[in-house]
């Protein structure tokens, strides 16, 4: 019996963390459903996938071999012939970029509710409990989803990567893709944001967020990079208007960054920033809202205005404040 | 050409708020058009500048007080508006995808667009899938994340070529067949500032309002799968240690320390 059917993402080669994360969530609902997880890796390498999925608690792994990268047409015909095939309670998928792409229109075409972005997941007398965010993080809601069979994508972090080795059967799911139905065609990819410096090398980063409002008083924080031997990086609004180049964005869709201290200024911490720079060693942050998610990953917070604390701290450190 | 771009009044919290049952209470409540949106917009405005013969009408989903932020679409250069609202949609505390996928729908199937654009997701529900789920249910092609676009290919030749934006600073290069929703990605353009003459303009603009009946929609097809069982503020597992004082007592105990750490040298 088929209980939860779970897509893995991969780019480029490369299975994404996230795909691990989904046997881990996959297999909650499984136990809790009683039935078996399975898992559909979909295009590229797909033996070489399956093979790093097979993880303890893996029942199966259907593999459709078209394409080396992922296509959302492909993905969307798949998935409705596995899923018409194998009647899944779950479709997990995750809420990644690709996952965006498809997994809207595969719960469509199945006349699945869908909910995204999970961040709990519980599943009792046949009903679906989904914890979300709402507001830029700054609450949290659950909320009873009717009626399954259910499509639901997971957020990444939030599950433990799936271990051991498992004795999932293996076997190829042969779909028969209609290329006219593929009305969208990947070109390639591009790297983008190279440049001057590369803000994963660096110790310490200044970062800067919406907080600074306009781009002359970038200068103060600047200042406080110069004065403190920091290398500046910010979050994505400040790159969105053309503020500071691309190769500064720490986040998601920007770089990951490590550094052993980040001092988070006037940002908020969205989860997608959160993505970028919760690997740092100390994370300090600087925010006029008491209740802004940034300071749930802090080890240091300053609650206050940065236009105040920030000159203050350029002084501190022997140096003169830009007037802004 | 036609296009559509979808808008959302969203709600934003102020510092400090309280949550009464399953909502946040109106009085911390501040509206706004969403972030994203305000990118599709102006990615629609843009079109219609560089072609001869193009359309831009906003629609939203939303009560009387979301006609302040349609108004702001049709005064950055929207021609036309659109708004869906009826009894039975305000009865339901959360629209699902499913909803508002439909109901957008029924306006899509109205007027015929050539294009869709939508914002990638709206920045208080966050759910991130109403473009897809539109495109799918209205039968469109479509493309999520998207952070740029070939003009002048989409007006010429009927094809958006465009760029995804995937995690980690790299970018998809993808040909959409038109009709097509594209999900708009902020920093793909400078969204502008409505001009006085254009918010003037918008105020006598009419707006064209679509109950349920108007879209051949059944009061069932709103019944939202969603039930929000509750709402409270995300537990902390931090132990962030707070620096307290006025600023420069603040910066003061910041500056020993970031010496303390070691990462500011002598
Ligand atoms: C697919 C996708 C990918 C994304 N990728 C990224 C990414 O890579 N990186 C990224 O950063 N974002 C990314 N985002 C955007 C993300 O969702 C947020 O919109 C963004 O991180 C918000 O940036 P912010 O914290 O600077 O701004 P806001 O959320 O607006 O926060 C500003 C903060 O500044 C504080 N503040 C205001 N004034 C002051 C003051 N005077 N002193 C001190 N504090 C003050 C406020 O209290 C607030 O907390 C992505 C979004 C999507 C949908």
């Amino acid at each position: 019996m088929t209980a939860v059917l779970v897509v893995a993402d991969h780019r480029r080669g490369d299975l994404r963390d996230v795909s691990l994360e989904l046997l881990s969530a996959g297999r909650d609902l499984a136990d809790a459903a009683g039935g078996d997880l399975h898992v559909a890796v979909i295009s590229g390498n797909v033996e070489s996938f399956a093979e790093t999925l097979n993880r303890e608690g893996v029942d199966r792994i259907h593999t459709v071999a078209h394409g080396e990268e992922f296509n959302h047409d492909v993905y969307v015909q798949a998935l409705t012939a596995l899923a018409a095939d194998l009647a899944p309670e779950f479709i997990v998928v995750p809420n990644s970029v690709n996952g965006l792409d498809y997994a809207p229109a595969v719960a469509t075409r199945l006349d699945r509710p869908y909910v995204s972005d999970a961040v709990g997941l519980d599943y009792a007398d046949g009903t679906l409990e989904v914890t979300r965010e709402m507001y830029g993080s700054k609450v949290e809601t659950t909320a009873d989803v009717a009626d399954g069979p259910f499509a639901v994508s997971i957020r990444g972090g939030e599950w433990p990567p799936a271990e051991g080795i498992g004795d999932a059967e293996v076997s190829e799911f042969d779909v028969d893709v209609d290329e006219d139905a593929v009305r969208s065609k990947v070109k390639g990819f591009e790297e983008v944001g190279g440049g001057d410096v590369d803000i994963s090398d660096a110790d310490f980063l200044v970062s800067i967020g919406r907080g600074i409002e306009e781009e002359e008083n970038l200068e103060l924080v600047e200042k406080l990079a110069e004065v403190t031997g920091a290398t500046l990086s910010s979050s994505r609004p400040i790159v969105d208007n053309g503020w500071l180049p691309k190769n500064r964005q720490v986040g998601q869709s920007g770089k990951q960054v490590t550094p052993d201290v980040y001092l988070a200024v006037g940002i908020s911490g969205a989860v997608q920033h959160v993505a970028g720079m919760k690997g740092a060693d100390t994370i300090i942050a600087v925010n006029t809202d008491p209740n802004a998610p940034i300071f749930d990953i802090a080890d240091y917070g300053i609650v206050g205005n940065l236009f105040d604390v920030v000159p203050a701290l350029i002084e501190a450190f022997g140096g003169e404040p830009p007037s802004v | 050409m036609k296009v559509l771009v979808t808008v959302k009044e969203v709600a934003t919290v102020e510092d400090d708020f309280e949550i009464s049952g399953t909502e946040i209470e109106e009085r911390f409540l501040d509206y706004d058009l969403n972030e994203w949106d305000d990118y599709a917009v102006e990615e629609a405005v843009q079109l219609a500048e560089a072609g001869d013969d193009v359309e831009v009408v906003a629609v939203t989903i939303g009560p009387e007080r979301s006609e302040e932020t349609i108004r702001m679409a049709l005064a950055k250069g929207a021609d036309r508006a659109v708004r869906v609202w009826d009894d039975a949609i305000a009865d339901v505390e959360l629209l699902d995808v499913e909803t508002k996928a439909e109901l957008l729908g029924a306006v899509v199937e109205a007027e015929d667009p050539d294009l869709v654009f939508s914002g990638v997701q709206a920045n208080d529900d966050s759910f991130g899938a109403t473009g897809v789920a539109l495109a799918e249910t209205v039968g469109f092609e479509w493309a999520a994340v998207v952070n740029a676009l070939d003009t002048e290919h989409v007006l010429d030749e009927g094809v958006a070529s465009l760029r995804r934006e995937l995690e980690g600073g790299i970018e998809e290069l993808t040909d959409v067949e038109l009709p097509a929703v594209l999900a708009i990605q902020t920093g793909i353009n400078e969204p502008r500032y409505a001009s006085l003459r254009g918010i003037r303009q918008a105020q006598s603009k009419e707006i064209d309002v679509q109950s349920l009946d108007d879209l051949g929609v059944g009061a069932d097809d709103v019944a939202s799968s969603l039930d929000v069982t509750a709402m409270y503020e995300p537990e902390t597992e931090s132990e962030a240690q707070y620096l307290d004082g006025d600023a420069g007592e603040q910066a003061a105990k910041l500056a020993d320390v970031l010496t303390e750490l070691g990462v500011v040298g002598e």
